[in-house]
């Protein structure tokens, strides 16, 4: 072996030794204590960092279910997308009870289909509800209706959510949406909201599919299944369990409290109130159930 | 070769149609809608209630902030409601809706076409009646005269400088008004030049309107303070800071005010606002409007009052084409498309254009080749491409940080772009999404 060789060998050999000590003694001298039960956790969740439990993403759930663990209480922290299994999971691994929570899933709170809502203008800028919001310029006259430009189904990670060609409204697939919430910070319109899933196997809800604000002659012009502020709907359920209020010339159905008895839907003059289940019409005797638009909802 | 800004710009057809149409009157309407919010700022509150009588020219509505304007009726008659009424954007804003009743003007308005000359006023007394006359930028921004002429401490102003450029295609309101209205019109600049406290006015006018800069020459002798520029014809010559650097050679740097480099702008139409005010008590409560487009039957430029419907306005010119993709409130490279012609003309309306439907699709839009084109007409010297992307990707602060809120929305590097990338419509969500987190660091 030629000097020149040996020489490259040593020199490079002892700056490796060199840096190898400096590393060695570093890593001892700021080692971090981490706990190994954080990537065990991290592990039983979906790993999909949809930010649905308020954390940036699995490993701060994690983090955070490790720490209330240890305070043997972790009914405030709840995975949405994971759902009753995989918190039944991660409740089994710490020896705790599973925290339960109601299921959710978006829901659309607008109606303003092309039929329903028709379109005065065409909208031929970019795809993009955003930009469609800041001109103003969606098709209907509706200002609170939905854009049909599809930010929401781009902003959905878990095929949840899909145009539909015929009506310009997003639909939701219950089955798929995980009420991570991507889908009501990407709507301009504030469109979407979380809501209970509803009980049942074919799961009941009812909600106020509008968002307008504007008195009820304007908002009816403008859509034919707008919400008009008569407070029809308001009245009726102050007799069952009074989850609606008015607000605005606009009513909204408190989750929470609403018990998807259905009596309000009839009630409504222009039909602004959807449900997942067949309604009877008022006064008829027949059983025969009237359209509600639930075909928007699957 | 004659003065222009240096950097960027366009030139796009010019299609002035209309310049040859004298200004005529429009008929008052049956029912006028006057928008309280016809100017940048907090819309005034309304101090008329239904059933109230009202004259032309009566104050209705009053400032609600320090950036605000009166606001006038423009009729007279019979106040029917104060309701909303859809803005070009389609928004829903309050407006004052009036019952016309005659034409009845409020005391102490001269109507004559007399000029008078004399300006009795000092200083803060044109200040205050341009404030009383609810006068504002008339280029189309609408920003409150009064408040351009409030110097802030430290400051002086040595220039004024007045906008005849309309550089936007197919406008002619101020080209108009210029040559029927030049005595008026540089009255007017002298108000100005006196509530600006500077013995300089500049006006510039761009060359495609030789028969205004002639006529302004002439006419402008007895001011000795006056000279006309006349100016290279380039898109967006009519920009605040693009006029001043033509006129000037001076450049107002970023984020700030005119008053930096000591000059303030003001439209022509807005000198002739002032004169009509500060002159004849009249406050403004009409303008000129060109209405046009290539397949208008009698393309026109009408003295409008404000809050007249545009299908009024269309209807005057020869009612609406067949073949029309869009109605655009305002000029091709800044106006916006509306939905609904039952919207008013308000302060700011300068032309109302009818683009055939070959003219009025966009391009699809396809990947950026890297040209560098919309860099290269860019007036602010932006990189409209990159803010694009930025905006796309929702990366706010490299949006903030390549000086998005430089963009002054002219349009260029849309126009330009070979594959018809909305190049300006991002920019604009970039530039709200700024300015929204800069109110929300404001308010921490």
């Amino acid at each position: 072996m030629d000097s020149t060789m040996m020489y490259s060998l040593f020199t490079l050999g002892g700056v490796a030794g060199v840096f190898a000590m400096i590393l060695y003694f570093a890593a001892k001298r700021f080692h971090v204590e981490e706990d190994p039960r954080v990537a065990e956790v991290e592990a039983m969740l979906p790993g999909i960092n949809c930010g649905a439990c308020g954390f940036p993403g699995c490993t701060g759930l994690a983090e955070a279910l490790v720490a209330a663990a240890e305070k043997k209480d972790i009914s405030e922290l709840y995975c949405p997308p994971g759902g009753a299994d995989t918190m039944g999971t991660v409740a089994e691994y710490f020896g705790l009870t599973a925290p339960t929570s109601a299921a959710t899933v978006a829901v659309l709170r607008c109606n303003g289909s092309y039929a329903n809502s028709p379109r005065r203008a065409e909208y031929d800028g970019p795809s993009s509800c955003a930009v469609a919001h800041k001109l103003g310029t969606s098709g209907s006259a509706c200002t609170y209706s939905c854009l049909s430009e599809g930010d929401c189904v781009a902003a959905c990670n878990f095929e949840a959510l899909y145009m539909d060609p015929a009506t310009g409204l997003p639909v939701v697939i219950d089955e798929n949406c995980t009420s991570c919430g991507a889908c009501v910070t990407a709507c301009p319109r504030d469109l979407f909201e979380i809501r209970r899933l509803g009980k049942g196997k074919k799961p009941r809800r009812v909600w106020i599919a509008c968002r307008n604000r504007d008195r009820g002659a304007v908002a009816r012009k403008n859509c034919s299944v707008a919400c008009i502020g008569c407070g029809k709907c308001v009245r009726t359920c102050d007799t069952i369990v009074k989850a609606i209020s008015m607000k605005d010339n606009l009513a909204y159905i408190d989750p929470d409290i609403c018990i998807a008895c259905g009596k309000c839907v009839p009630e409504c003059p222009t039909g602004a109130i959807l449900a997942t289940f067949p309604i009877k019409a008022k006064q008829e005797d027949s059983g025969e159930p009237v359209s509600t638009g639930t075909e928007n909802t699957h | 070769m004659s003065k222009t800004f240096p950097m960027g710009g366009i030139h796009p057809p010019d299609t002035k149609i209309s310049a040859a149409a004298a200004i005529t009157p429009l008929a008052i309407p049956a029912e006028v809608v006057i928008p309280l919010g016809q100017h940048i700022g907090a819309p005034a509150e309304p101090i008329v209630k239904a059933g109230d009588k009202v004259k032309a020219g009566q104050l209705i509505a009053e400032t609600a902030g320090f950036i605000s304007a009166n606001i006038h009726s423009s009729v007279s008659g019979t106040v029917k409601k104060i309701d909303d009424v859809a803005d070009p954007c389609g928004y829903p804003k309050k407006a004052v809706y009036i019952t016309v009743e005659g034409d009845e003007w409020a005391e102490g308005i001269d109507r004559s076409p007399t000029l008078k000359k004399e300006i009795t006023l000092d200083r803060d007394a044109i200040v205050e009646k341009i404030k009383a006359g609810g006068i504002v930028g008339m280029g189309g921004a609408s920003f409150p005269t009064n408040v351009k002429y409030m110097i802030p401490e430290g400051k002086t102003a040595d220039t004024l400088v007045i906008n005849g450029v309309e550089c936007e295609p197919y406008l002619t309101a101020d080209h108009r008004l210029m040559l029927e209205h030049a005595d008026e019109m540089l009255v007017g600049v002298e108000i100005l030049r006196i509530a600006l406290g500077v013995e300089k006015a500049v006006i510039g006018i761009e060359e495609n309107k030789p028969d205004a800069i002639k006529l302004l020459t002439e006419r402008s002798a007895e001011y000795p303070g006056i000279t006309v520029e006349s100016l290279h014809m380039q898109y967006p010559q009519g920009a605040e800071k693009q006029l001043i650097k033509a006129c000037t050679g001076r450049e107002v740097p970023s984020g700030k005010l005119p008053i930096e480099v000591g000059c303030a702008v003001n439209n022509v139409g807005t000198a002739y606002a002032v004169y009509q005010m500060v002159q004849k008590n009249q406050p403004l409560v009409e303008r000129v409007v060109t209405v046009t487009g290539k397949q208008v039957s009698n393309p026109s430029n009408f003295l409008v009052r404000v809050g007249t419907s545009y299908a009024a306005c269309i209807e005057a010119a020869g009612g609406l084409p067949e073949d029309t993709g869009k109605v655009i409130s305002g000029g091709p490279m800044m106006g916006m498309a509306i939905a609904d012609l039952s919207i008013p003309v308000a302060k700011g309306t300068s032309g109302i254009l009818m683009l055939p439907k070959a003219e009025s699709v966009r391009p699809e839009v396809e990947n950026c080749i890297r040209c560098g084109a919309c860099v290269s007409v860019c007036p602010m010297g932006l990189e409209p491409y990159l803010l694009e992307k930025f905006a796309r990707a929702d990366k706010w602060d490299q949006a903030e940080q390549r000086a998005s809120m430089d963009c002054m929305e002219c349009g260029c590097c849309s126009y330009i772009c070979p594959s018809g990338r909305p190049l300006l419509d991002y920019i604009r969500i970039a530039k709200g999404e700024i300015n929204n987190r800069r109110r929300a660091r404001a308010s921490q």
